[in-house]
């Protein structure tokens, strides 16, 4: 995938997102993305959808470390997912769908291809 | 064609011999006849003074003694063997009911035994061996209460040990006692001059009168009341007498059979337990074995695993010889007596700390040159117990005054001293090798797990602070750190919160933590915050710690929807009340179902419908039932004397009281309570963290009650305490819990784990031992006080609303993926199949 295929979809003004919160963002295809933003500022985006028990959940759990990688627990049945990656701490066979995420003119941005 | 087992008496000796041998036969060659005197089946008789405490029987009940579910065994209750003939090999009963036996096991216990006081015979002199003895002594105490009210005055004759916990029990019951003994000192067998003249002291502080180098001339009748004449002139006037001046080996049956019986009483058996016949057997208090009789439960028990394995073929142990070692709490003040006590061996010497102000007395016995431990006397304070009774026989590992000294430097044992022989659990006959095994070799990782496998500290428990030594010394680490993130337990993180006032996790886990935290010290940490009244647990950074059933003030279902509970405290609901929820129900397409708390649950809300749904509640009246978060949940109650022909309180008020009070309670798991009106326990309150049931007189406090996976049955804090007593026990009960259990700690676990278990948080909350009671009761009003309902808070917050949406860039638009199906009516969730997994 190159940067030229990616759409980019504002999401919400900087501000609404807060450090350690997930917002659920519904993609134009009908996929949904949780973007999370760690303590550092930084964003990640992860496919909404829990793999454990396919509920669309991931952007309401909580946002930290284990070990140092940032990850997010599924509210679900708290597996934790790398947050940069995607894949599953618990599981490495399993992992969920990672997007671009970035600011433009003070708004976050999702990308999908 | 199985062999029958004639088992004779039901007391803890006979019932544990049946479990003994209906757990070893496995190929099923025994069927059990037990037939036994008392109408109830096997109870702890070693608690009998507890009684008092509830008066209810089944509290006192051992596990597992009906038999309902093993069609190997039958008991017969309230009919006492009367003769046995041994030629025809048969037992005949009271009611004439004969059975034919294989083998006969005798455990018919011991009788009371009454000295020859002329006056013995009148009414209003009991004996203190029995429930039904207990039901008669308070019988005849209420009748005096009745009859003239005021403090009642009992006479105890005898002032051992069972004597003393029958001057318990008369206490208990609201009675003035006098203790009358023979010796010159109180507990003469088990304590020496110094030992029982502290222990004197600490008795009579506790309005228990003592006479001691006394004997009772006479009782005489005056009316209803008696009059006891005592050898050193002193007349009591009293209400009732009780004889507990020692015991006899029940051993009549086996006499009148033609088998051998001692000088002194008790059948003579032989190591196996066996006596002249090789088909009986007698075990327990009744039994004479190595010219001994033992009137200790852990020496019967003994005694019934001989003889199941024998029986079985299992185990070809012998009976050799019983520890007589003894650990108890007496009117509160605890007494432990162990090896040679009384210095008999030849040379022995004595070590004694005596401390009247602390009230504390201890003697070790020693060797001529120090190097042997050979007994000691404790009494004020028996915690170096434990680790001093393993030594008994052995050579000390350093000075011996350092092991009783007032501690400055630890001060008792350390177990690294003691072979690998010892036996740690003297209840349960468990060595230190077994135990050391277990961690080492079985993995056994925390005391639960050593409890479990080798049955160490199940008993008494008094070996439990040895268990951890253990596994500290083994290289277990008890780890008590909350996650990665703290070394802290819960507790501790409490402590800190409170005593330094922080109040955000961002400082906690700057000042005393590593990383950014998880998913389990962030809803450990908000709850914590929350126990301390920090505000809303949605305000800033607070929102991101909880769980996301706190987070939406809501339980998560598995398809992404929540339920939703309103509180009904009490279970009590006005029908307008019902209608507001059955339309809420009906206007947003929920799934209704009852609740076992006395609620409904309001099921399949998508996050946007939250907030709209809420409103409507609120403005009824309804307020959050915090069915989502780790805090007080309801307050079932039973309908109580309001409605009820039985009911002797307003359970219903109660709870509605009790459910206001502790709302929105944050805890470390969630609290469930219930109030029944009667005895009859009809709101099922002894399966609870908190219960009450009402009796004539006032509540019966319950605690650690637990359903569930781990069903335990809730103990007994306080009993018949009025309203406002029993309120401020459960102020500091909750208050002590929700500072000192780990996380998600159920208040069963909780009190399982405590060291001392009960006994110490009643020590705490009620006697105040820790002097922090002010401060619990302090805590809670504070809690009462700052109570707002989170849910109508939320929605005067617009903040707050604005994050009860499915999505950021979609407001409105529900989640695509949620979808239902009808059932029985109603619509559930479609299940979600699992996406792709890409991997």
């Amino acid at each position: 995938m190159t940067s030229i295929d990616i759409a980019w979809l504002p999401v919400c003004r900087d501000e609404v997102l807060a450090p350690e919160h997930g917002v659920a963002v519904l993609l134009p295809g009908g996929e949904q993305a949780a973007v999370f933003r760690t303590h550092d500022g930084d964003l990640h985006a992860l496919s909404n959808v829990d793999p454990f028990s396919g509920a669309a959940v991931l952007a309401r759990g909580i946002v930290g470390d284990l070990a140092g990688v940032p990850m997010v627990a599924s509210p679900m049945h708290k597996q934790h997912f790398d947050l940069r990656t995607g894949v599953c701490l618990e599981d490495p066979e399993v992992s969920v769908r990672v997007y671009p995420v970035r600011i433009e003119g003070g708004m976050i941005m999702v990308g999908s291809p | 064609m199985p062999r029958t087992l004639v088992v004779v008496g039901n007391g803890m000796v006979g019932h544990r011999l049946v479990q003994a041998v209906r757990e070893r036969d496995q190929a099923g060659a025994w069927r059990v006849v037990v037939l036994a005197e008392e109408h109830r089946p096997a109870y702890d008789r070693v608690a009998l003074t507890s009684y008092v405490d509830g008066w209810d029987p089944a509290v006192l009940s051992l596990p597992d003694n009906t038999f309902d579910h093993d069609d190997a065994v039958s008991l017969h209750l309230g009919d006492p063997v009367t003769s046995i003939d041994r030629e025809a090999r048969e037992v005949v009963t009271a009611s004439g009911r004969h059975v034919d036996y294989d083998a006969l096991v005798l455990a018919t216990g011991s009788r009371p035994f009454v000295p020859p006081v002329p006056g013995r015979e009148l009414d209003g002199c009991f004996v203190y061996r029995t429930i039904d003895d207990l039901d008669a002594i308070r019988e005849r105490a209420t009748q005096a209460v009745a009859a003239r009210g005021g403090r009642r005055s009992a006479m105890v004759l005898g002032g051992g040990l069972l004597g003393l916990e029958a001057a318990k029990a008369l206490r208990d019951m609201g009675l003035s006692p006098h203790v009358v003994e023979l010796a010159p000192r109180l507990m003469p067998l088990q304590v020496d001059d110094g030992g029982g003249g502290l222990l004197r002291g600490l008795i009579e502080d506790l309005d228990v009168t003592v006479h001691t180098g006394t004997s009772t001339e006479k009782i005489v009748p005056d009316g209803d009341r008696l009059i006891a004449r005592l050898s050193n002139g002193v007349e009591l006037d009293l209400d009732l007498v009780v004889f507990s001046a020692g015991i006899r080996p029940r051993d009549d049956l086996a006499r009148d059979a033609g088998l051998e019986v001692g000088e002194r009483g008790g059948i003579v058996v032989d190591s196996n337990c066996r006596t002249g016949d090789p088909d009986v057997y007698a075990i327990g208090e009744c039994a004479r074995v190595g010219d001994m009789v033992y009137g200790l439960v852990a020496p019967g028990y003994a005694m019934a695993d001989v003889v199941a394995g024998a029986l079985t073929d299992s185990h070809a142990d012998e009976f050799t010889g019983a520890d007589m070692s003894t650990k108890l709490k007496l009117l509160g003040v605890d007494v432990a007596s162990f090896g040679d006590a009384h210095a008999a061996t030849e040379g022995a010497r004595e070590i004694v700390f005596a401390d009247a102000l602390a009230g504390t007395y201890k003697k070790l016995v020693v060797s001529s040159g120090g190097e042997t431990l050979l007994g000691g006397v404790l009494v004020g304070d028996a915690t170096p117990y434990a680790s001093l009774r393993p030594m008994v026989g052995r050579a000390l590992p350093g000075e011996p005054a350092k092991l009783i000294a007032p501690v400055s430097d630890g001060g008792g044992v350390g177990v690294d001293a003691l072979p690998d022989d010892a036996q740690i659990c003297s209840c349960n006959a468990v060595t230190k090798g077994t135990i050391r095994k277990s961690i080492v070799e079985d993995g056994c990782a925390d005391v639960a797990a050593v409890k479990k496998c080798t049955k160490a500290g199940t008993s008494c428990g008094s070996c439990v602070p040895v268990l951890k030594q253990l596994l500290n010394a083994c290289g277990v680490e008890q780890s008590k750190a909350l996650c990665e993130h703290f070394s802290h337990s819960r507790a501790e993180l409490f402590e800190i919160a409170r005593v330094t006032g922080i109040a955000s996790f961002g400082e906690l886990i700057t000042k005393h933590g590593t990383g950014r935290g998880c998913d389990i010290c962030k809803p450990a940490v908000a709850s914590i915050l929350a126990s301390l009244g920090n505000g809303h647990i949605l305000d800033g950074e607070q929102a991101t710690l909880q769980d996301t059933n706190d987070k939406f003030l809501a339980n998560l279902q598995r398809n992404g929807t929540y339920s939703v509970v309103p509180r009904v405290p009490g279970g009590e609901i006005t029908p307008d009340k019902l209608m507001v929820i059955a339309e809420v129900a009906r206007d947003y397409g929920l799934y209704t179902k009852i609740t076992g708390g006395q609620r409904i649950d309001l099921f399949g809300a998508p996050v946007e419908d939250l907030p709209a749904i809420w409103k409507r509640l609120v403005e009824a009246g309804f307020e959050s039932g915090h069915a989502y978060g780790k805090a007080l949940r309801t307050v079932k109650s039973c309908v109580g004397s309001t409605w009820c022909r039985y009911g002797v309180q307003d359970s219903v008020g109660l709870a509605i009281e009790l459910e206001l009070r502790y709302r929105g309670l944050r805890s470390p798991h969630k609290l469930k309570s219930a109030v029944s009106g009667c005895a009859r326990e009809c709101a099922e309150a002894r399966g609870k963290d908190f219960g009450v049931i009402a009796t004539e007189n006032g509540w019966n406090l319950y605690v650690g009650g637990n359903g569930g996976m781990m069903p335990r049955h809730a103990d007994l804090l306080v009993s018949e305490v009025d309203k406002d007593t029993l309120i401020r026990t459960i102020d500091r009960f909750l208050m002590f819990y929700i500072r000192t259990a780990d996380r998600l700690q159920r208040t069963s676990t909780w009190l399982e784990s405590l060291d001392g278990g009960l006994d110490h948080v009643r020590d705490v909350v009620v006697e105040d031992s820790l002097g922090i009671c002010d401060e619990l009761e302090r805590q809670m009003a504070q809690h009462i006080q700052d109570y707002t309902d989170e849910w109508a808070a939320v929605l005067d917050d617009p903040v707050k609303l604005a994050k009860f949406t499915s999505f950021v860039n979609a407001p409105g638009t529900p989640d695509p993926t949620i979808s239902f199906r009808p059932e029985r009516g109603q619509k559930v969730p479609v299940m979600l199949g699992t996406p792709g997994v890409r991997t």
